[in-house]
């Protein structure tokens, strides 16, 4: 490919006329090669997930076990806050919801069977996205992100408070000894069967949140991400995008907090609140928003981090904590992955590739 | 009839009246520029034709239809389409990848989720960039072009959809001379199926490629007419003397 055109009007810095906020873009992706970093990644996380209860004392299994189903929890948010910059302050709604209605299913008809468990968290979290969309997104007119955070936030708070008073929801204290979940006769209990059910869960949705993202309609979102109000003007409707993207959110919180129910045991309002609600988001924002991977390496490490300092720094880990991830967001606001992903790797291609489409013409 | 009359245009900010009775009349095939100094409200007007401002009063038709209450995206579907005046291509996207966007803004949910556009458009996207002269590029990130080439992938992106309407806010803003002509020359063959409305500082880019010219000053209409009565005419004559 020549560059003529370019030479032939003047060699204007681009830099030099475009907005501020654009040159971190710009650089990025000059230093961006043609290699690619980011399958390395994906590859080097799954074969460390696969191997890790190998090498894991038991207790520490379970703990992963734990993360993974965060991972996935992580994931949701990633969707639709780095992908479609909806910043959602309460998905932890969908996570508990789903949460909830699973352990009813176990108590009050006694059905734990995984066929059962994961379809039903999985449309709790879809139709409580889907109805909060409603409310919340599909205004003739855009709403502003400070109303759909502070809608989302009220929609945990409430629910957190409504749990918590219900009789029937076990008030304070939960619903408690949940049953083990079930896959045919095979009772799953924590340990590395439950581990290796989550890995593949999340390799799962992994996938197909990446086929969906690497679709054309992925490049619609990385539109609305980037200039919500110019794709508008092209005829895009924008705030059925966002309602899709935030109800598929909604399922996958679903099933992360239908495997939580059954993997802790039981569950508690906590589930449903903003203090859930606002770790998904320090998991993102740690790892690094609007990549899979980012999503899945902050809830890893951030958990990791917090297991580790809280055994041998008992009385200030949180500090340390806190002042980890408040250096890391200052710091490089695009997370831990940015370290080693070029922004243009990071946007990334949609569809097949041209050269596949001519393949296909011939 | 023509394709889009807007009528007692106004628009209040606060204390600051924008425009104060505004009315543009464009004809089909039409390239109808829009002039006045530093704040005579044309930059707003268009902003109330586009649908990213709601006129204080007044009524915008566009080909028979009262599309004053329509959103942006109702406007594009309608067929109105427009370039901002702050380059908005998406920087970190292809030049392929920014076209097709535009292309694909109203394939359904489905062909989008299964990328069935992609080859579909392929050849379009190609013609486009190739009519803006970026063929060359197509697989470079916009951020890499000049000023000038992002303005032209704007307006291709902008023609992506086939408007029958073009809104153009300073296409020329920041370009050079050369760029300026070219610019004149890649419009040129829109005239056959598109209308145009330019905004636009350089009176002589301005002069060679519109047809009539509306004159704002302070928010109101100071004349309007074919380029040859408006140059003739005494209170534009005026209006731009004072300003220089």
């Amino acid at each position: 490919m020549s560059q003529v055109s370019s030479t032939s009007t003047g060699t204007r810095a681009a830099s030099c006329v475009i907005e501020p906020s654009q040159t971190l873009t710009i650089s990025a992706s000059a230093n961006a090669g043609r290699q690619e970093v980011l399958p390395v990644i994906e590859v080097a996380v799954l074969i460390i997930a696969a191997v890790a209860p190998l090498l894991l004392q038991d207790y520490i299994t379970v703990y992963a076990t734990r993360v993974l189903i965060l991972c996935l929890f992580a994931l949701s948010f990633d969707l639709v806050w780095g992908y479609a910059g909806i910043l959602s302050l309460g998905q932890s709604l969908f996570f508990g919801m789903a949460g909830y209605g699973v352990a009813l299913l176990s108590r009050d008809f006694n059905v734990a069977s995984i066929f059962a468990v994961i379809p039903l968290g999985t449309l709790i979290g879809f139709v409580a996205a889907l109805l909060l969309a409603g409310f919340l997104l599909l205004g003739r007119h855009a709403s502003s992100i400070v109303f759909v955070s502070l809608g989302t936030m009220t929609g945990a708070y409430a629910a957190d408070r409504l749990a918590g008073g219900s009789y029937y929801l076990g008030g304070q204290n939960g619903i408690p000894s949940i049953q083990s979940m079930s896959i045919g006769s095979y009772a799953l209990s924590e340990g590395p069967a439950f581990y290796y059910l989550a890995l593949v869960i999340l390799i799962l949705v992994y996938l197909s949140s990446r086929f969906l993202l690497r679709s054309q309609f992925g490049l619609a979102l990385a539109g609305l991400r980037e200039n919500e109000q110019r794709i508008a003007f092209f005829g895009y409707k924008v705030q059925h995008l966002k309602a899709i993207i935030f109800a598929i959110g909604g399922a996958i919180a679903g099933i992360a907090g239908s495997l939580y129910a059954f993997h802790e045991g039981f569950v508690w309002t906590t589930m449903l609140g903003v203090v859930m609600s606002t770790q998904v988001v320090l998991y993102v924002l740690f790892g690094g928003s609007g990549t899979l991977i980012g999503a899945v390496i902050g809830t890893a490490i951030v958990e990791g981090l917090s297991f580790w300092l809280s055994d041998n720094y008992r009385d200030i880990w949180p500090i340390i904590l806190g002042v980890l991830l408040l250096l890391v967001i200052l710091f490089r606001p695009l997370g831990l992955i940015s370290l080693v992903l070029g922004e243009r790797e990071r946007v990334g291609t949609f569809g097949p590739s041209p050269k596949e489409i001519r393949n296909a013409a011939s | 009839m023509p394709l889009l009359e807007a009528a007692g245009i106004s628009k209040v900010f606060g204390k600051l009246t924008a425009l104060d009775g505004a009315a543009l009349t464009v004809d089909e095939n039409e390239f109808h520029g829009l002039i006045g100094p530093n704040g005579s409200g044309k930059s707003t007007l268009m902003k109330c034709l586009a649908g990213a401002e709601v006129p204080t009063q007044g009524k915008v038709s566009f080909a028979n239809t009262d599309i004053t209450a329509f959103t942006p995206t109702e406007r594009a579907r309608a067929g109105m389409s427009l370039k901002f005046q702050i380059t908005s291509v998406l920087p970190a996207l292809t030049l392929y990848d920014n076209i097709l966007l535009a292309l694909q803004a109203q394939s359904s949910l489905l062909d989008l989720v299964f990328s069935r556009t992609r080859g579909r458009l392929h050849d379009k996207v190609m013609m486009m960039l190739d009519q803006f002269r970026l063929a060359d590029r197509a697989f470079d990130a916009a951020a890499a072009l000049s000023h000038g080439q992002q303005q032209w992938l704007e307006i291709a992106m902008a023609l992506a959809g086939h408007p029958r309407l073009l809104l153009l806010d300073e296409p020329t803003g920041g370009m050079s001379l050369e760029e300026r002509r070219v610019t004149g020359e890649l419009l040129q063959p829109i005239k056959q199926h598109c209308s145009l409305i330019i905004v636009e500082h350089d009176l002589d880019f301005i002069r060679d490629i519109c047809d009539r010219l509306t004159v704002l000053d302070q928010g109101k209409v100071l004349a309007s007419g074919t380029v040859a009565q408006i140059q003739a005419n005494k209170n534009v004559q005026e209006i731009y003397l004072r300003r220089a």
